[in-house]
């Protein structure tokens, strides 16, 4: 069984995030960048059903700059065997990221493809549905469980008030939630031997796709900062301040 | 049993020093095997300057820098010292005054972290393997006693020392040739200085703490390449200086250098750099403008004179990690890349001739270098400083600097630890430090945050109390725990409980700044490296 996983290259989440003084974008040079966190889940899951026997490949997928070729090899020091990068400047719409990432299943028929449920840039929780449309394939999203049996996946879903088991026939689409797995931490040997495993590049035209910019991006601005909490002296105070100054009763 | 890898050098610490180092290990040899451990998240993550760079090393080791996109973007275009005084910018020090030391033409204002992200590319592309996230816990010596290699921490162990699920053991990393340059008080080279007594006829070392921001300021107030530097007001009772250096992108970077041979224990670094810049010299620039980064770091500042033997069997501590700095430059970057680079030509001769010895191959080539030169040079300027105070001081050193040119006949010596400095508090009024305004000046926890700090919570405690009952027991009696006001990150309270007043450490907030384990009054804190990665993440410092 081959499974397919997907990589992205985001801001790391200890940073704090700063918008550029002309609010045209997020600061991020000279930042710490890391694979997002629900990205490292779905390499975790991925390595752990190739330990159990169950997986034979693992190929890990990045649609994203130069620069995703080092989190492409902290895919492979974890135990992927081979990484595929899909090389773009610019913005990587969601929409385009799926188109690729349909395009790579179709030339390698995986069957098993596990992404994040959303990156922690963006927040946009839409590849892996979108995935599963552009390739006709049943999805999982949200998994907190995984399960592999007989040509098709259980998938445990977090969902609003409890949890939802549905099974999948492969090739199926799973997205990753937080409570799938504990990501391990990538050892020395395993960090040099990623440096030599395979690494190959292509690109959207030699896939066949062609991006689209279907989003545009006005203004990026910070949240207000928090105001100051204030002492009052009386309840009355208190009840004539919400009245009238914060006007919420 | 520990899983191991060999290596010809095994470098502690991806600073200047130790990079430096790696650079031309490959340089001189390409078929080495090399590697870099860090314990920062990425290179870079970890180093706090200020910086005004001196090229030297740098164009010795790459020549064709610039070529090679090296991020020297900011010429020095004026130099202006100050003496402040409350309230008024007071008086500038006219350039033509100005001991030679303190001139900047020809240096450059950058972001050393930013210039060690662009040496470790540069080391990675000569075929050096960099490891960032790993913290080196541990030198492992051979039966003879000589320095066998390192071993990297264990990862996945809770508070209270069980293994989790994400338990991994660390790693033993054996070497020809290991080569510390953790920077100042590295906790391996504390260790190494002591078990090989290379301080041995040396004076106590002596150290500083420098608190730096980053701010983003008016585009029509800053002038990229201007650099201030001084000293006085608000600093009473202890001796250091300020710098504020306008850099790229519209940022200036402003810090207050602290000398930790204070003796008031009431005295708060911190809060005296916050209040520093209600100072009209820096609220004009200040004003309005946004902080985006904070940190802090310790200096060692102890010179010639305290500069220990940089050998022993098997391994080379070079860089801050032994004392490099040049303090009347207040610079040590050069001198830090420059020990490395001698470092790595000892290595390259002794291996290809076996016969002669580390020790003194080393020693030879540091003989003839202007390391030598410059460290020798200045080694009465911070003696100076503490023995006549900032202006007799400051009078000798110019007169040495200048028309001496560093060759004095006689050698100044301070050889009181930092930590034995400290007096009681009885003998001295509690100094009541203004609250911060949120716009110019803040409190310690905003300020942590904005150095994107963080440790794993479940880990054994990063700092080590020798004796528990300390804190709360003399520290507390005779310095009211000092460590509440010399922490620049409020990883130390004494909080009152029923049962009294109990110590507690907020080691996820720890910058690595290593003032504690330099500044305890009873020597009790021992900073240890806690889980790889953890620590600051400092953008553009
Ligand atoms: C506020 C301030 C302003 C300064 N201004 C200037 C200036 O203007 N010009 C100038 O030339 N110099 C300046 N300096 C001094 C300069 O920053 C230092 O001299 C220089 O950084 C020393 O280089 P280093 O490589 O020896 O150590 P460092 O730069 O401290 O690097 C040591 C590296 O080793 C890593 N490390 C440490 N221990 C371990 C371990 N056990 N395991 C793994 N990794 C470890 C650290 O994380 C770090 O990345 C300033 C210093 C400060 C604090
Ligand atoms: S705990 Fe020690 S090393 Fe950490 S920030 Fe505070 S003084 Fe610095």
């Amino acid at each position: 069984m081959k499974i397919l996983v997907g990589v992205k290259r985001v801001i790391d989440y200890n940073v704090k995030v700063r918008v550029k003084s002309d609010n045209s974008d997020v600061d991020l040079s000279n930042t710490k960048m890391a694979i997002n966190p629900f990205c490292e889940i779905a390499v975790e899951e991925a390595i752990r059903l190739k330990e159990a026997g169950i997986a034979d490949e693992v190929i890990a997928v990045s649609v994203g700059s130069n620069a995703s070729q080092e989190q492409l090899r902290t895919a492979l020091a974890l135990g992927a065997d081979r990484a595929i990068l899909v090389e773009t400047e610019g913005v990587v719409e969601p929409l385009n990221v799926a188109k690729a990432l349909a395009q790579i299943m179709a030339q390698e028929s995986p069957d098993l493809v596990i992404l994040g449920k959303q990156s922690i840039d963006s927040d946009n929780n839409q590849v892996g549905q979108m995935l599963a449309a552009l390739t006709q394939r049943p999805q999982g999203t949200f998994a907190s469980k995984v399960s592999i049996a007989d040509g098709s996946v259980s998938v445990t879903r977090e969902i609003d008030g409890g949890l939802r088991t549905v099974k999948l026939t492969m090739p199926a689409i799973v997205t990753t939630d937080l409570r799938l797995n504990e990501p391990r931490f990538a050892k020395l040997p395993d960090i040099m031997k990623a440096k030599k495993k395979p690494l190959d590049t292509t690109t959207f035209e030699q896939l066949g796709v062609t991006p689209k910019q279907h989003i545009q991006l006005d203004k990026v601005e910070a949240p207000a900062a928090r105001q100051g909490g204030i002492k009052v002296s009386s309840v009355d105070e208190l009840i004539e301040k919400l009245k009238d100054e914060a006007k919420v009763i | 049993m520990r899983e191991s890898m060999e290596f010809d050098v095994v470098i502690v610490g991806a600073g200047p020093a130790g990079l430096a180092t790696a650079i031309r290990l490959k340089q001189l040899d390409a078929d080495l095997n090399v590697c870099v451990l860090e314990k920062g998240s990425e290179v870079g993550a970890h180093i706090l300057s200020g910086a005004v760079l001196e090229p030297r090393a740098l164009n010795e080791l790459l020549p064709d820098w610039q070529a090679l996109g090296a991020p020297l973007n900011t010429p020095v275009t004026q130099d202006r010292v100050y003496l402040l005084k409350e309230g008024e910018i007071g008086k500038q020090i006219p350039h033509g005054l100005l001991p030679r030391s303190l001139k900047n033409d020809g240096n450059y204002v950058i972001s050393l972290g930013n210039l060690c992200r662009w040496l470790g590319q540069q080391a990675e592309q000569l075929g050096v393997d960099v490891f960032p996230g790993f913290a080196v816990a541990e030198v492992l010596y051979h039966e003879d006693g000589s320095v066998k290699g390192v071993a990297t921490g264990d990862m996945g162990v809770s508070a209270k020392g069980q293994q989790l699920a994400t338990y991994t053991e660390g790693m033993e990393l054996h070497a020809t040739y290991t080569v510390f340059s953790e920077g100042c008080r590295g906790h391996l080279g504390k260790q190494l200085i002591d078990k090989f007594d290379l301080a041995q006829g040396c004076d106590a070392q002596h150290y500083a703490i420098g608190i730096k921001e980053l701010w983003q300021i008016d585009p029509e107030k800053h002038e990229p390449g201007l650099v201030l530097h001084g000293s006085g007001w608000p600093l009473e009772e202890a001796s250091g200086g300020f710098f504020l250096y306008h850099g790229d992108n519209h940022q200036v970077a402003v810090g207050l250098i602290v000398d930790l041979n204070y003796q008031n224990p009431w005295l708060s670094p911190y809060e005296e750099f916050q209040r520093m810049k209600h100072h009209p010299l820096f609220k004009q620039y200040l004003d309005g403008a946004e902080r985006i980064s904070y940190g802090a770091r310790a200096i060692t500042k102890g010179g010639w004179n305290a500069l220990p033997s940089m050998t022993m069997p098997g391994a080379l501590i070079i860089g801050c990690d032994a004392g490099t700095l040049n303090v009347a430059k207040i610079k040590g970057t050069h001198t830090a890349m420059k020990s490395g680079m001698l470092a790595a030509e000892a290595i390259h001769s002794v291996r290809a001739e076996p016969a002669s010895k580390l020790e003194q191959t080393f020693a030879d080539l540091f003989d003839q270098s202007w390391l030598k030169e410059e460290l020798f040079g200045s080694r009465n300027f911070a003696p100076a400083m503490h023995k006549f105070g900032s202006f007799w001081g400051g009078a000798y050193n110019f007169i040495e600097q200048n028309l001496l040119g560093g060759k004095s006949p006689f050698t100044l010596h301070d050889d009181t630890p930092d930590y034995a400095q400290m007096q009681t508090i009885d003998q001295f009024t509690k100094i009541r430090y203004p609250k911060p305004d949120g716009k110019l000046s803040f409190d310690r926890l905003s300020s942590v945050f904005l150095s994107n700090t963080n440790h794993e919570e479940d880990q054994p405690c990063h700092l080590v109390l020798a004796d528990e009952s300390i804190p709360t027991g003399s520290n507390l009696s005779d310095y009211a725990e000092p460590a509440q006001r010399y922490c620049p990150a409020g990883v130390y309270e004494i909080v009152e409980g029923d049962e009294g007043p109990k110590f507690v450490i907020n080691a996820q907030n720890c910058v690595h700044c290593k003032t504690c384990d330099i500044k305890d009054p009873a020597q009790n804190i021992t900073w240890v490296t806690p889980e790889g990665t953890g620590g600051p993440n400092y953008p553009n410092m």
